[in-house]
């Protein structure tokens, strides 16, 4: 009896254990180092981008309000260079903003099929395909762009076919699968009892859909649009191989543009680095940067609203 | 033959068989179910009370693979025959879940749907039709502040109680409640019993319940299950003193199941 008590009120103190203890101490230090390693590899690029960023304007005196203000954008110009990056920035956010409206009710909708209408096809194949065409790498769409979009625009639309509306297409359908499989996840992963709560109450099934399962959703499927968002933003080879890549801005959606990552990767390997014009790309850069954190923010803050029993 | 028999019957199954694929899950199933009575459905776990009670508002269609035969009659009408509209049929059969099931609208939101899918659309209406379905729920005195706060964030007995609320909005004819208070406290649970014996004076009520005190305390009638066979169904106080079965008396003395 007395024994007994002794092991319990021992085993309630900290092991004593010396190679347990040593064994839990090196677990600990080596997801510890994993973690730092990743933290800082963040927080460097984040810095090196912001510091790098910055110099065009700290250094070099370019006018901040210029550079997200004017449509001037001639970095190469001896005499008087100009770095206005409105072009760009309005390029990046039209096709961006284009491309989801395209893509999000085409990918909720199949979503909708794959889940809700054809679950059992849907889940078997085409939820399969989908997720395969996630991984496709962005050169194949913008190869396809290019070779049959672009043309099929010149000779229905007219213009040369490099455009706004081909780089929307080419990134609506490049987000499309994201979209969808996302919107999918979030619609099965809904509790069944809401389905059958609503068919009980004599609901058919586009009653369910439109007044229940899409309410209750919601938060994964703007999360599902804002992720498409954010590959579209960030999206560089695809785009620039169908936008035409000019300096002005598009006034139409036939006309020729360029956006944020398309100037960074044209430009970048012949400016020299540290000069004002390799700066300014820094500065671009920075935009996209900034505006990923804005989309991961957002993202998060969607999914603390998620609420459903 | 019990008086009852005189009163109207409102289903009436007759030889009915229900398959999940190959798996046979109800065998020959005879029970009359009698307007404005409580009829208590018990068994053990997996003798078919939920598939039974799903079959009565054909919700059983939903699951896949299902195959059912025999007569299921709801007002004279053969339910298993093609062509029934569900819509009206649920409308009239109601159904109460064992996991409250609310939706993430707001309370007058998960009230107010049933009515709206059947077109009700007045506000002045829908308010009434809101009132007196939480007020016949014992629900209204509690969420009369709230109404158009978030369901989710109710109790779990509130929230059973706004299941039941929602759906008697609809004005149904049959109430069917399979364990509605299976995860709920003693205190919910006597309130949704007291509930369900208020309610059967418009409402026909079929209940499956595991508790043996329940089916005796709410039911006028109780129907054991066992395996797919329903093996007794009686007026509850016969079934619970002197039932015709050994099995019977087995599992309400609770020496099985
Ligand atoms: N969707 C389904 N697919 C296949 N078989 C099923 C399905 N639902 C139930 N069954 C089977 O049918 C039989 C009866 O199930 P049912 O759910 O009606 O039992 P129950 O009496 O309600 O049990 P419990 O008291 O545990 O709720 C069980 O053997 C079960 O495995
Ligand atoms: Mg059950």
């Amino acid at each position: 009896m007395d024994g007994n008590t002794v092991r319990a009120s021992s085993r309630l103190l900290k092991s004593t254990n010396k190679t347990a203890l040593h064994l839990e101490r090196r677990g600990k230090m080596t997801v510890m180092v994993c973690a730092f390693l990743i933290i800082s590899a963040a927080l460097s690029i984040t810095i090196f981008l912001t510091v790098k960023g910055l110099d065009a304007f700290l250094e070099n005196g370019v006018s901040i309000v210029d550079f997200l203000s004017s449509t001037n954008w001639n970095p190469t110009d001896h005499k008087s260079p100009t770095y206005g990056a409105l072009s760009f920035i309005f390029g990046s956010f039209l096709v961006t903003i284009l491309a989801a409206c395209l893509a999000a009710p085409l990918g909720i909708g199949c979503a909708i099929f794959m889940t809700e209408i054809a679950p059992s096809w849907g889940k078997k194949v085409l939820q399969p395909v989908i997720e395969l065409l996630v991984g496709v790498p962005s050169v194949v769409y913008g190869f396809i762009g290019l070779s049959v979009l672009v043309p099929f625009l010149r000779s229905v639309v007219g213009g040369q076919g490099f455009s706004v509306l081909a780089g929307t297409l080419v990134l609506a359908v490049m987000i499309l699968p994201t979209v969808a499989s996302i919107a999918a996840d979030g619609l099965n992963s809904l509790p069944g009892g809401l389905r059958e709560g609503s068919f009980a109450l004599g609901a058919t099934r586009w009653q369910t859909i439109w007044r229940v399962v899409l309410p209750a959703a919601m938060p994964t499927l703007l999360t599902a649009i804002v992720l498409g968002m954010a590959r579209a933003f960030g999206e560089a080879l695809a785009v620039q191989m169908v936008i035409g890549n000019v300096r002005t801005l598009p006034e139409a959606l036939t006309d020729p543009a360029a956006t944020l990552t398309t100037i960074i990767t044209l430009n970048m390997g012949h400016t020299t680095f540290g000069s004002t014009e390799n700066n300014v790309l820094w500065s671009l850069a920075l935009i996209l940067l900034a505006m990923s954190f804005f989309f991961i923010l957002f993202i998060r803050y969607l999914s603390s609203r998620r609420k459903f029993s | 033959m019990s008086v009852a028999t005189a009163q109207a019957q409102i289903f009436s199954v007759r030889n009915l068989n229900v398959w999940y694929g190959s798996q046979h899950a109800l065998k020959d199933i005879e029970l009359p179910i009698y307007k404005n009575e409580v009829t208590a459905i018990i068994g053990p776990s997996g003798c078919g009370k939920s598939t039974f009670i799903k079959t009565l508002n054909l919700m059983i269609q939903h699951v896949k693979r299902v195959r059912m035969s025999g007569e299921l009659l709801y007002q004279e009408r053969n339910l298993l025959d093609q062509g029934v509209d569900l819509v009206s049929l649920r409308k009239q059969v109601g159904m109460v879940f064992q996991k409250g099931n609310p939706f993430g609208k707001s309370i007058f939101e998960n009230v107010a749907y049933g009515p709206r899918i059947h077109g009700m659309s007045k506000k002045k209406e829908l308010e009434e039709t809101v009132e007196r379905a939480l007020r016949d729920a014992f629900l209204w005195d509690e969420v009369k502040d709230r109404l158009h706060t978030s369901a989710l964030g109710l109790s779990g007995g509130q929230q059973q109680r706004l299941c039941i609320a929602r759906t008697i909005a609809t004005r149904p004819e049959v109430l069917l409640m399979d364990e509605p208070t299976s995860a709920l406290d003693p205190i919910s649970t006597s309130k949704i019993e007291e509930l369900a014996m208020q309610l059967k004076k418009d409402y026909t009520i079929v209940m499956v319940t595991h508790n043996m005190q329940q089916a005796a305390r709410v039911s006028d009638r109780t129907a054991f299950f066992l395996m797919g066979e329903l093996i007794e169904h009686d007026e509850t106080g016969k079934i619970f003193s002197t039932p015709n079965d050994t099995r019977t008396e087995n599992y309400v003395m609770g020496r099985f199941g």
